[in-house]
């Protein structure tokens, strides 16, 4: 743990070699999505409901999933431009040191200018919640924690598959967005509005739906009933990682087996 | 110190011809072509020697690099480096090891020499004051003390590589494996870069093993080479073995007053000729140099001579030659 | 000519070298297509009053979008120019018998050109498979089709203009970063591409109306559908018309004058 803050910092500090594109490219990532949310407000004026939910509950869905997005696109990174690190050898060198693989590839790489894109999250979500009566209780709290977390370790998850696919093959990995850019979009808005076969691939087999839909159900009261089920499904959300940890070892090995 | 013992490695290759049709064919039944590139490598290498890994490109020296520092498997067997196997105890293994990889490098660009230093510390474990002495030994011995807090991105290659260098030591390993350590540098930090590896391999004792293109670098550091081609070991000796089993021919140049007579020594030929000057190839098997000078000062009013080896170049392209490699 | 000519050849075969990609992003756009047309599909159940464009018309656009991204999206870049740029080697393309703006038109047209051949015809050909409600269709009538062709071209055209005023800009910030950021931004929302123009509140339509990036996605795509009339397309083209001799000359004059800059500095 102490080595991976000094991998944060002496990446932070290579950045802030470069503190005018860093600011600049802070700014683009507050805005691109900003101006997403501006739209989504807009159809909502014209619109008022989606599938039964307000603008400020769907806001809610927003900025958690632009939260967990922003929070794992800065952090894991390392993973996400993986097959550069493949292209060049540079993976040779993790090899020949004395640490885990997965630590190693975290702390080759941070996107520190994703802080622009979790401070337009933290505005949407805190302008839902302000806008939003709910009747808050510890249970509320907790879900939404284990929400964040679990949308942190669904997009890690899905980082971890696209690096280990790059062990086989680099070329056409863009597909991986369709999971990473695409998930994020789509849990914009609750998983109900979508069509039934993407309810149930995101909610089966890549869980996005535990990060914000299911769990929002209890914290807006839309459930009666057994609500604690859906207090939990972040945690079970979270189990996605196990096998993309499990998936990244099996690459490895083929790494080392073939050396391409 | 360094077992190694039949590693046997196969790579599978695509293999695709030109043409649409074939690129839809193997989109479906893909043909793989099998590479053999390591075929029975055995050597054994003791504590404190110095050997030079060479070969042509393809060879296979860096996939023998890349097996015993633990980052790829081989199909089969055995390889001990200090009691472990590389590619079973890799963490372990690898805090033994020490690796320059001559092309790329392990420093982190845009941050001054030191803090990667420091973060190599922590990646290593490495307690405090050991890494305080190595620091100060390999800065003053390397000559880099007054470019540690410059950024790397703006050294000079020949700074860069000593840099290098110095990271893949700080760790204290007992092993330093040297890919290429002095491509592409200048003439000054190349001999800077082998009195230093030199050094530490009297001083502390490191076994170095070096894999190069460069002749001058294995003749100035290898007492002993092991020549690979074809993923197979073709020799394993001494260098002054190696040139006394090829270098057979001794060239003997002589300049001498003008003289037009015939010369013509049994074992010798020759190589040119002009009126005040000659230059013999000697064949060491068939005759002495000291025999071809006396029969010579007979002959003509000698002014000047010289003998001379053949370049290890030359014998190395001879070497290939031979293996036909 | 031929030394256009030649360029884009070379651009285009290249482009058919990256198969795998082009697979790919014929993917990824398919499912962006398709996430839309729910999105809308479920906006609309929740009203009952008529809107500005029905889910359907909505629906081609949406493909449409999809389709031909690759000729409306601002933030095409080509890595070879900005190195050009920001490097100085600029002097070396100045050697060069040709006009420096036309040429880089050229090379950012073809590369606009190859990418969209590839994308455009597989994505719309499963589009028009798709069961109902969520297939794409034949335009209304033949008019609407000639001249959604036509102002999709000169919306191409327009593109690249603008593009090139982001390159040109860089003679100035030497970094790809601001502009970029600047135009893709404003760009992309102000181009329709974040919510359909027709959707958007009325202020923000006359403000997107001033500006030219609409005339390159919106209006050709909204042709296409029946959305926009005979009579208001055929002015708008001509509005395209303006705006693209606007851009190209104030283009032209900019570059010489960041040409002659560059000279001066001795770069």
């Amino acid at each position: 743990m102490k080595l991976y803050f000094k991998y944060v910092s002496i990446l932070f500090r290579s950045q802030m070699e470069y503190r005018t594109s860093f600011i600049l490219l802070s700014i683009g990532q507050f805005f691109v999505p900003f101006l997403v949310f501006v739209s989504m407000y807009f159809l909502f004026q014209r619109f008022n409901t989606i599938g039964g939910w307000s603008l400020y509950e769907v806001a809610l869905c927003y900025g958690i999933i632009h939260m967990g997005f922003s929070i794992s696109e800065c952090f894991v990174r390392g993973f996400d431009s993986f097959s550069s690190l493949v292209v060049n050898g540079d993976f040779d060198r993790i090899l020949v040191r004395p640490r885990s693989t997965i630590l190693q590839v975290l702390g080759s790489k941070f996107e520190f200018t994703r802080i622009g894109r979790l401070s337009q999250a933290v505005i949407v979500f805190v302008y839902a919640l302000s806008n939003l009566n709910i009747d808050w209780n510890f249970n509320k709290i907790l879900t939404l924690i284990f929400m964040l977390a679990s949308g942190i370790f669904i997009f890690s998850g899905i980082y971890m598959i696209g690096a280990t696919l790059c062990f086989w093959t680099i070329e056409g990995l863009e597909v991986i967005n369709i999971f990473t850019d695409g998930g994020r979009e789509i849990s914009q808005y609750p998983l109900s509005i979508y069509n039934k076969w993407i309810k149930r691939f995101f909610t089966f087999v890549i869980p996005f739906g535990t990060v914000n839909y299911l769990p929002l159900m209890f914290v807006l009261d839309k459930v009666e009933g057994n609500s604690l089920i859906y207090m939990f499904t972040p945690l079970l959300g979270m189990l996605f990682i196990i096998p993309c940890i499990l998936l990244w070892g099996f690459g490895v090995r083929h790494y080392k087996s073939t050396g391409s | 110190m360094i077992q190694v013992k039949s590693l046997n490695k196969t790579f599978k290759v695509a293999k695709r011809n030109a043409g649409i049709g074939s690129a839809v064919k193997s989109l479906f039944k893909p043909q793989y072509s099998t590479i053999h590139a390591l075929e029975d490598i055995s050597f054994n290498i003791d504590e404190g020697e110095i050997v030079g890994y060479i070969g042509p490109n393809g060879a296979g020296k860096s996939t023998t690099i890349k097996v015993i520092s633990g980052i790829l498997v081989p199909d089969s067997g055995k390889c001990d480096i200090l009691g472990l196997t590389p590619w079973k105890n890799r963490i372990d293994h690898v805090k033994n090891i020490g690796v320059v990889f001559g092309q790329r490098s392990q420093l982190w660009w845009d941050v001054p020499v030191i803090d990667s230093f420091n973060l190599l510390k922590d990646i290593y474990k490495i307690p405090t004051k050991d890494f305080n002495d190595n620091l100060d030994l390999l800065t003053s011995s390397l000559n880099i003390s007054s470019i540690l807090t410059t950024p790397v991105r703006q050294l000079s290659l020949g700074q860069r590589m000593r840099c290098e260098i110095a990271a893949s030591l700080l760790h204290n390993p007992k092993i330093l494996f040297l890919d290429e350590p002095t491509i592409g540098l200048d003439a000054v930090s190349k001999i800077a870069v082998r009195n230093f590896i030199k050094t530490i391999n009297k001083e502390k004792n490191v076994t170095v093993i070096l894999t190069t293109h460069d002749m001058s670098d294995i003749e100035a550091l290898a007492e002993r080479i092991i020549l690979i081609g074809k993923g197979r070991i073709l020799l394993d000796g001494s260098l002054t073995e190696l040139k006394n089993k090829f270098a057979t021919h001794k060239t003997l140049t002589v300049d001498f007053k003008e003289n037009s007579s015939d010369i013509n020594i049994e074992g010798t030929s020759i190589l040119s000729r002009s009126k005040e000057r000659i230059a013999l190839s000697v064949d060491l098997n068939k005759v002495k140099v000291s025999e071809v000078i006396s029969t010579l000062s007979n002959k003509i009013d000698i002014i000047d001579l010289s003998v001379d080896s053949r370049p290890i170049e030359e014998v190395i392209i001879d070497l290939y030659k031979e293996y036909q490699i | 000519m031929r030394a256009y000519y030649s360029l884009f050849k070379m651009r285009l075969l290249k482009g058919l070298q990256y198969k795998t990609a082009a697979l790919a992003g014929v993917s990824t756009q398919f499912f962006w297509g398709f996430m839309y047309i729910m999105i809308y599909q479920a906006f609309y159940r929740s009203t009952s009053s008529p809107q500005p464009i029905s889910l359907r018309q909505l629906i081609q656009v949406l493909w449409l979008q999809q389709s031909f991204l690759v000729f409306i999206m601002l933030w095409f870049r080509d890595r070879e120019l900005i190195d050009h740029i920001t490097s100085g080697s600029i002097s070396y393309e100045l050697c060069r018998p040709t006009d420096i703006y036309s040429f880089w038109y050229a090379k950012i047209l073809a590369q606009r050109l190859s990418g969209a051949m590839l994308r455009c015809l597989p994505i719309l050909l499963i589009a028009f498979l798709l069961p109902y409600p969520y297939n794409f269709s034949f335009p209304p009538s033949i008019s609407s089709f000639v001249l959604f062709f036509i102002a999709l071209t000169l919306g191409l055209v327009l593109i690249v203009a603008i593009s090139m005023l982001i390159y040109i800009s860089m003679f100035y910030t030497m970094s790809p970063t601001g502009s970029l950021l600047m135009f893709s931004v404003l760009g992309e929302f102000l181009s329709g591409l974040l919510i359909p123009v027709p959707l958007m509140p009325d202020f923000l339509r006359k403000i997107v109306y001033v500006f030219p990036f609409r005339y390159a996605s919106d209006l050709p795509f909204r042709i296409y559908v029946g959305n926009i009339g005979f009579k208001e397309a055929i002015i708008s083209i001509g509005v395209q018309i303006l705006w693209i001799s606007i851009l190209i000359i104030g283009g032209k004059l900019w570059m010489n004058k960041a040409l002659k800059r560059i000279i001066v500095q001795g770069g």
